[in-house]
């Protein structure tokens, strides 16, 4: 009984002064700093812009419809991760494992299609990393965010395999949830670099 | 990830892991946040001395023209090393002890949120320090000024290893920055103990909070700077190289976004810790506690809009230096909200003396010198005049020396008593104090002069006849005359920890949390998590609602606080757990965040020699990083545990940690 009683900070810690678990607010804090990562680096991106001396220029190689397909495979993963969240929110573990593997998958695609098209840029297009001002801030920005969906890939792969292990239960889903931030903040930067990168022409 | 819910599963008769041990594998894997605030505050004093001597050695070269005690490219390297190291391997480091061990007891916390994150921040600041440093081995130490404008950092002018030291060894300190700041600003958003609302806290805690949320917004910023000089050293891209297209002055922009912020990072904690100090020893409450919170908050907010007062040399063109040069003279006006807050504070108090107290006094008469000359140059015509001059070195120090490390010598003398429990000499403090002073101003004012009279900064000598010779001097001498005070400091240090008087809970009769509990702490701090209810509650505890009333008839000595602690024992007794807090649950320690910061110093080391060692360095950061997601915050039972321990292990725990 006294076992209970006891005051254990990591119970303790359940009463926060928030009353948000201090892995969520450490979780929106983080984001919020890599928020000023990602600006630094589109901001270079277009500081950058129009000033390569020499070709290829961005519309020599950049191919809309094909990025756009990844773009979208890596926005419906979104969607599976809401639902992997929802699914453990509801003790439902079978659930989980199936989103999450979705969700990892759709990641997986996006991944391939980046590697399939920086390969295709350096190969075919002869645009490599210092070949000119394009190239470096184009690789710099897309890799650094094909690095943070790597990232989550094998986060969302880990928590799949603890899931099959029956490590997770309901009461575990804000490890889901975290993941979850996670996973939908990359989208939405790719979403701005997708707009900033591909769409814009000035 | 200290906080998944486990329930608390070890018998009450069993210690915690961290505290059983000893030695010096249990400094490796603490987590014990005052622990860690030691090594951070003993990093960052040999930091301190590295720097000092760096800096000895350029007056030594200065004290007369053309001297000869090194060379020039010898003076680069300590220029550079010298600012490089005082800025990011002591104040900040200085200023994070601080946070470490103080505002867990002045919230009212067991511990920070994350214990682990923390000793993880500590090992990379450590791995980070010793490899900014690891180029005067083979003599070639960072050389292009600590803050390494392109084109003297670029390839066909910096051809060494000397900015790859550098720009690695910064990109690791600012890791270890991001994620410190991560855990304390949960850790003062989260942790407060009951009752403690954002406006009861103390004001040292909301400039850490200011200080953090700075340190997160700023430093991202520097990372991507120097991950694009380091593509342009490593894999030839033309970032920041006009041959290839590139442009130098992106790095200066890139640069000041994070530096201009940086300079308050290292002076917020400064000036939270004076706000600690004057009250205590005014025996006042401090004057218009809000208003120094806000303005610190205004100073926060303007320091990311004055960057470009650093390029008015650069040739912006009028509109931007009038902008830059308006919003750099408004970020003063909180600043002197500030100052005239302290005084305010002292006006009409019971002042005490005593070395914290002529520390801060000294902070804000020196502060203010500083300040005056950076709103001097943030006029641009001025500035044109002062820029790259002695009088730019000058206003600096004024701000960061007598100003930051002032403040934070301050904070040592004011809490050096709580973290040992004896009180530091104060004959040898008044000494350190009072030398450090005149050999201060000594060495720095004169820089005021010859700089207007045009004597460039990181030049590594001067011909004879300038009218510089006896100032140079004068400054030599000065410098040296700190080196003394900074002797007698390591000697009171050293001989306070065995002959001191002994401190008590309170020995200074002062206001906030910390002094309400023993010196030193315990392990677990708070016997019983305090509730809180007023600003300065440990003075309210003592002398009730009319505390500033009864302020001026209280000794100095601390009356009321064996009560109140013999009350804290009787409830817990009651409780039927016995003192000692055997039944207080504390995070165990772990010996993965030291492997992780050492994956990162391969990692960096890899990078400028081969490639494979990279690859070396990634395998520790992952196994580390997949150890520390699968252990468990406290160890699992051993097989005697009672049945109570059950549900630890049915509590799964989960890969959740990125970081």
């Amino acid at each position: 009984m006294a076992v209970e009683a006891a005051p254990n900070p990591v119970v303790a810690a359940e009463h926060t002064s928030t009353g948000l678990n201090h892995r969520k607010v450490l979780m929106w804090t983080f984001l919020g700093s890599e928020c000023m990562f990602f600006a630094s680096l589109i901001s270079n991106f277009q500081v950058q812009r129009g000033r390569s001396l020499n070709g290829p220029y961005p519309d020599d190689v950049i191919n809309i419809p094909f990025t756009s397909i990844s773009t979208f495979s890596l926005l419906m993963s979104s969607l599976m991760m809401v639902l992997a969240l929802a699914a453990i929110q509801r003790n439902d573990v079978r659930g989980l494992k199936i989103w999450l593997l979705a969700c990892a998958f759709l990641g997986t695609l996006f991944l391939g299609g980046q590697f399939f098209e920086f390969t295709q840029f350096v190969a075919e297009k002869g645009l490599k990393l210092s070949t000119n001002l394009f190239g470096a801030s184009f690789f710099v920005l897309t890799g650094f965010h094909g690095t943070h969906v790597t990232i989550g890939v094998i986060w969302l792969i880990s928590l799949y395999f603890a899931a099959a292990r029956g490590r997770i239960t309901v009461k575990d889903s804000l490890s889901v949830e975290l993941a979850g931030l996670y996973w939908h903040f990359v989208d939405i930067v790719w979403v701005a670099i997708f707009t900033i990168v591909y769409l814009l022409k000035v | 990830m200290a906080t998944l819910v486990r329930p608390a599963a070890r018998p009450l008769t069993s210690l915690p892991r961290s505290q059983a041990m000893t030695g010096l594998w249990s400094w490796i894997i603490t987590v014990d946040h005052k622990r860690i605030a030691v090594l951070y505050g003993a990093t960052a004093f040999i930091m301190f001395l590295l720097g000092g001597i760096e800096a000895l050695i350029m007056r030594l070269q200065l004290a007369t023209p053309n001297g000869q005690v090194v060379d020039a490219d010898t003076f680069n390297q300590l220029f550079t090393m010298h600012g490089t190291t005082m800025i990011f391997l002591v104040i900040m480091p200085l200023s994070v002890a601080f946070f470490n061990y103080i505002v867990p007891l002045q919230i009212g916390a067991r511990d920070v949120a994350f214990p682990r994150l923390n000793a993880l921040s500590y090992w990379i600041f450590l791995a980070g320090g010793i490899f900014i440093n690891l180029g005067w081995l083979i003599g070639q130490a960072p050389d292009a000024g600590w803050f390494g404008y392109a084109n003297l950092t670029e390839k066909p002018y910096a051809m060494g290893l000397n900015t790859d030291f550098w720009l690695l060894g910064l990109q690791i300190l600012g890791i270890a920055s991001i994620l410190g700041s991560l855990n304390f600003f949960v850790t003062i958003v989260n942790l407060r103990a009951p009752g403690m609302r954002m406006m009861r806290m103390p004001v040292f805690c909301w400039m850490t909070m200011v200080t953090n949320i700075l340190m997160l917004l700023a430093f991202p910023v520097i990372t991507v700077a120097l991950v694009l000089l380091m593509f342009d050293r490593q894999f030839g891209t033309h970032f920041y190289i006009p041959s290839g297209g590139g442009d130098p002055q992106l790095w200066v922009h890139l640069f000041w976004v994070f530096g201009h912020p940086e300079v308050y990072i290292l002076i917020l904690p400064a000036m939270g810790i004076v706000s600690q100090v004057l009250p205590t020893f005014s025996r006042k409450p401090l004057f218009g506690t809000p208003f120094v919170i806000y303005s610190g908050i205004a100073i926060a907010f303007l320091s990311f809009g004055v960057w470009a007062h650093h390029m008015f040399a650069q040739g912006l063109g009028p509109t931007a230096d009038a902008a830059f040069a308006f919003s750099t003279m408004a970020i003063a006006v909180p600043t002197g909200v500030k100052i005239f807050n302290w005084i305010g504070t002292m006006y009409r108090g019971q002042l005490h003396f005593t070395t914290a107290m002529l520390f801060s006094v000294g902070f804000i008469a020196m502060f203010i010198i500083g300040g005056l000359s950076g709103v001097m140059h943030a006029s641009p015509p001025a500035d044109l005049q002062q820029n790259n001059t002695y009088f730019i070195v000058a206003h600096f120090h004024y701000v960061l020396f007598g100003g930051a490390i002032m403040g934070l010598f301050s904070g040592i003398y004011y809490w050096y008593p709580k973290t040992i429990g004896r009180l530091m000499n104060e004959k040898l403090g008044k000494w350190h104090f009072w030398l450090m002073m005149l050999g201060f101003n000594l060495t720095f004012f004169p820089m005021h002069w010859i700089g207007l009279d045009g004597m460039p900064r990181r030049v590594y000598t001067y011909p004879e006849g300038m009218g510089w010779d006896s100032y140079n001097m004068a400054e030599t001498i000065g410098a040296f005359v700190i080196a003394v005070s900074i002797l007698i400091f390591m000697y009171n240090a050293v001989w306070s920890m065995r002959h001191g008087a002994v401190a008590g809970n309170d020995p200074w009769d002062a206001r906030t949390l910390e002094w309400s509990i023993p010196s030193p702490p315990p392990h677990y701090n708070f016997e019983e998590i305090p509730v809180v209810t007023a600003m300065d509650d440990w003075w309210h505890k003592k002398y009730g609602d009319t505390g500033h009333e009864a302020a001026h008839g209280a000794p100095a000595a601390p009356p009321a606080m064996a009560g109140a602690s013999v009350d804290h024992d009787v409830h817990t007794e009651h409780a039927g757990h016995g003192g000692g807090g055997h039944h207080i649950h504390m995070p165990d320690p772990s010996y993965f965040p030291i492997i992780l910061a050492f994956g990162m110093f391969v990692m960096a080391l890899g990078v400028i020699t081969n490639y494979w060692i990279c690859l070396v360095g990634f395998c520790f950061v992952f196994a580390a990083i997949y150890g520390w997601s699968f252990e468990p915050v406290s160890a699992p039972e051993p097989p005697s545990g009672s049945a109570e321990s059950h549900p630890v292990h049915e509590t799964p725990r989960t890969p959740v940690a990125a970081h």
